[in-house]
């Protein structure tokens, strides 16, 4: 029953309408064919990896309600967002969190910290009395590794970007939601402190049962955080499934050009001896247009391409329980049901939890 | 009057290993921005030798000072900051006290900057390849023509007509390396060239990069955070905290087998496939250069600090051959 679901991507696809007075009319699918479930009571870590311009940003702002989809629809507890009514609504806001990239933007510079953290526990009426909003903002520092005395009081200039994004991640999780959308929370962080900010974020998701949606281009640290891994391609989904086998076994062109293209801290691997399968030019100007195209998106740059990947997108193909590969070369496989991710990442939910 | 004070330590920090001819050589460079709560020693005494046709990786957080340093080469330090005191010498021609002309001639010719963001460092309304022979007649013309520097970084001929904002992100960084390169410099400067790219992208374009420093022999000084990038890519590392040249070694040395205790922690806390659910963060925070700690700057978040460390700051000593660090945990011998 859809109503079991937290939040629910059915179908969705994002188009931005492009052009102006210089510029021919162009259209960029930021967001094709993305079906994903968020079960309220079973909580996963899922990671949706891509590089710029994936369009993992832009399902984040769908499932926030911040863009509305062009086609299909999210839903919140069954009903779709535009649908809610303010009770709902109110709540959605509540269960449904956001981290955003950058730890400067979010802040008013003219209020101290405590303003981010006392204002949703007022709004949304969760403390009943200044002591317990004041024990719950300490609590919820405490919880993501800070020391309430070192920076409350304080305005965000006077922290540093890792304790700012920590700040946010505490706002988060004083309205006590169910879910949070993290958007690169710590590509904006420096290096030292990432593992800690991560490590707050898979305890929340460990000891408060808060199911994670972590956006990111940094597949090393998708690794470490998460069960199970989406990775995007120009829009659509080119692989998914459990992070461990996807990361040791990559098996659509797009993941295994990505993987292999990481530099591992490891001196002496070679990375920059490995000859680069490189794209024509051409190509590469015609996707930096942006093109609306009818078949895989990966087809100008695929070492494997076929003649039928130019002319339609290839079904989600499951491969095995917890995999789905968006490629004909698997095209042996069963397609997923409606390209619904939950299908394959839900069964590894499942594992985890025997 | 500043050699002075540093060249004690200029001795043990002489590279052993014969027979490298030194390209650059700094000594007791230190870069102040003088600010209305006091002043941030950016750049606090660094020394610091890079051989000729090496790749040398310069690694620090934000603030650690790696890109003032850079800066500082080119004389490209804007006021509140000045080069206090200090030497760097390229082929022992003397840097910090050259004229505006001087470093004119000396831009693209001895010493050219890939920068961090492509899109920002041309000129949007000249087409790729004019800005290249501008560039090249404005710093007396090299030995290649444009055509020959575009093949040389894997553009094709037509993009020669293009306009930056016609060119992906990768392309374009292609092309500032082609500026960079174009007079056949001896030091090649970049500072995280490929940190706006997607990874794929930024492999082929370092690949290109080190091709190309192979050809040119050239030196080539890479500033960044990425500590796979700098495995991947140096062959000498140095690690930079507050301001301070803290580790100096050969790559493989400094990964395996890290001395100081801020690069052992720098190198655990990378994410990376063999670590999975394993989370080593440095405790505490980066240090402020406004109120730096007494002592050594990083004991307040090292795990191996000893009552002395916060009396009196460590120097770069050589502690195995060619591998110099900067802590107290190295010096035991001589103050007990």
């Amino acid at each position: 029953m859809s109503d079991e679901f937290l939040l629910e991507a059915r179908d969705v696809r994002k188009v931005f309408r492009g052009g102006g007075m210089l510029q021919a009319d162009t259209a960029t699918v930021a967001v094709d064919h993305f079906s994903l479930k968020i079960d309220a009571d079973n909580p996963t870590f899922t990671t949706i990896a891509g590089e710029s311009g994936s369009g993992k940003t832009t399902i984040a702002r769908l499932l926030l309600g911040l863009v509305d989809p062009t086609s299909g629809e999210v839903r919140y507890r069954g009903r779709p967002l535009p649908d809610l009514d303010k009770v709902k609504r109110k709540q959605y806001r509540k269960e449904v969190q956001a981290i955003f990239q950058d730890p400067f933007e979010v802040y008013n510079p003219f209020y101290k910290v405590d303003h981010i953290l006392t204002t949703p526990l007022k709004k949304f009426s969760l403390a009943n009395s200044r002591s317990e909003i004041q024990d719950r903002v300490e609590t919820a520092l405490t919880a993501v590794g800070l020391r309430p005395d070192e920076t409350l009081g304080r305005y965000p200039h006077q922290l540093s970007g890792g304790q700012r994004q920590r700040i946010t991640t505490a706002r988060a999780l004083l309205l006590e939601p169910k879910l949070i959308i993290a958007d690169e929370p710590v590509s904006m962080v420096d290096a030292s402190l990432r593992a800690t900010i991560l490590e707050s974020l898979h305890r929340l998701f460990r000891e408060f049962g808060i199911s994670f949606l972590y956006i990111t281009h940094d597949l090393a640290t998708a690794y470490q955080v998460s069960e199970s891994l989406v990775v995007l391609y120009n829009g659509t989904v080119a692989e998914a499934g459990d992070t461990e086998s996807i990361i040791r076994n990559p098996k659509h062109p797009y993941t295994q050009e990505l993987i292999h293209s990481i530099p591992a801290p490891v001196p002496g691997t070679e990375w920059l001896e490995k000859p680069v399968e490189e794209k024509a030019e051409g190509k590469e100007i015609m996707e930096a247009e942006h093109q609306v195209i009818s078949g895989c998106r990966y087809v100008h740059r695929c070492p494997k391409a076929m003649n039928k990947c130019v002319g339609q997108l290839p079904d989600l193909y499951q491969t095995g329980d917890t995999r789905g590969i968006s490629c004909f070369l698997y095209e042996e496989s069963v397609p997923v049901p409606d390209g619904d991710l939950t299908e394959i990442l839900s069964t590894k939910t499942a594992t985890i939890q025997d | 009057m500043i050699t002075a004070a540093t060249s004690q330590s200029t001795s043990s920090i002489q590279p052993s290993s014969a027979g490298r001819e030194v390209l650059l050589e700094i000594r007791g460079l230190a870069v102040h921005f003088e600010t209305r709560r006091g002043v941030a020693k950016a750049v606090n005494d660094v020394d610091l030798s890079l051989y000729k046709g090496e790749r040398f990786g310069l690694v620090g957080e934000s603030g650690s000072g790696k890109s003032t340093l850079i800066l500082s080469l080119l004389n490209m330090i804007k006021p509140p900051g000045r080069i206090v005191h200090g030497s760097a010498k390229l082929n022992r021609r003397e840097l910090t006290n050259l004229d505006g002309e001087e470093v004119r001639q000396l831009r693209l010719s001895e010493i050219a900057m890939i920068p961090q963001g492509a899109m920002n460092s041309m000129n949007p309304v000249m087409r790729i390849g004019d800005q290249l022979e501008l560039a090249m007649a404005e710093h007396g013309g090299g030995e290649h023509s444009v055509r020959e520097l575009m093949e040389m970084v894997g553009l094709s001929e037509a993009t020669e007509r293009l306009y930056p904002h016609e060119l992906s992100g990768g392309m374009k960084q292609r092309a500032c390396i082609a500026q960079a390169i174009s007079l056949s410099p001896k030091l090649i400067l970049a500072d995280e060239p490929t940190s706006a790219l997607d990874v794929v992208v930024q492999r082929q374009i370092m690949q290109t990069l080190k091709n190309l420093q192979n050809r040119l022999h050239a030196t080539v000084l890479l500033v960044g955070h990425d500590m796979g990038l700098m495995a991947q890519f140096a062959e000498r590392v140095g690690i930079m905290y507050g301001g301070e040249l803290v580790e100096v070694g050969e790559v493989d040395k400094i990964f395996v087998e890290p001395k100081h205790p801020y690069t052992r922690l720098l190198i655990d806390s990378i994410s990376s496939f063999e670590t999975k659910g394993d989370f080593r963060g440095i405790p505490g925070n980066a240090m402020s250069l406004l109120n730096p700690p007494s002592g050594c700057h990083f004991h307040p978040r090292c795990p191996n600090k000893m009552d002395k460390c916060q009396e009196r700051p460590p120097t770069l000593k050589e502690i195995a051959p060619d591998h110099t660090a900067s802590c107290l945990l190295y010096e035991e011998g001589e103050n007990s």
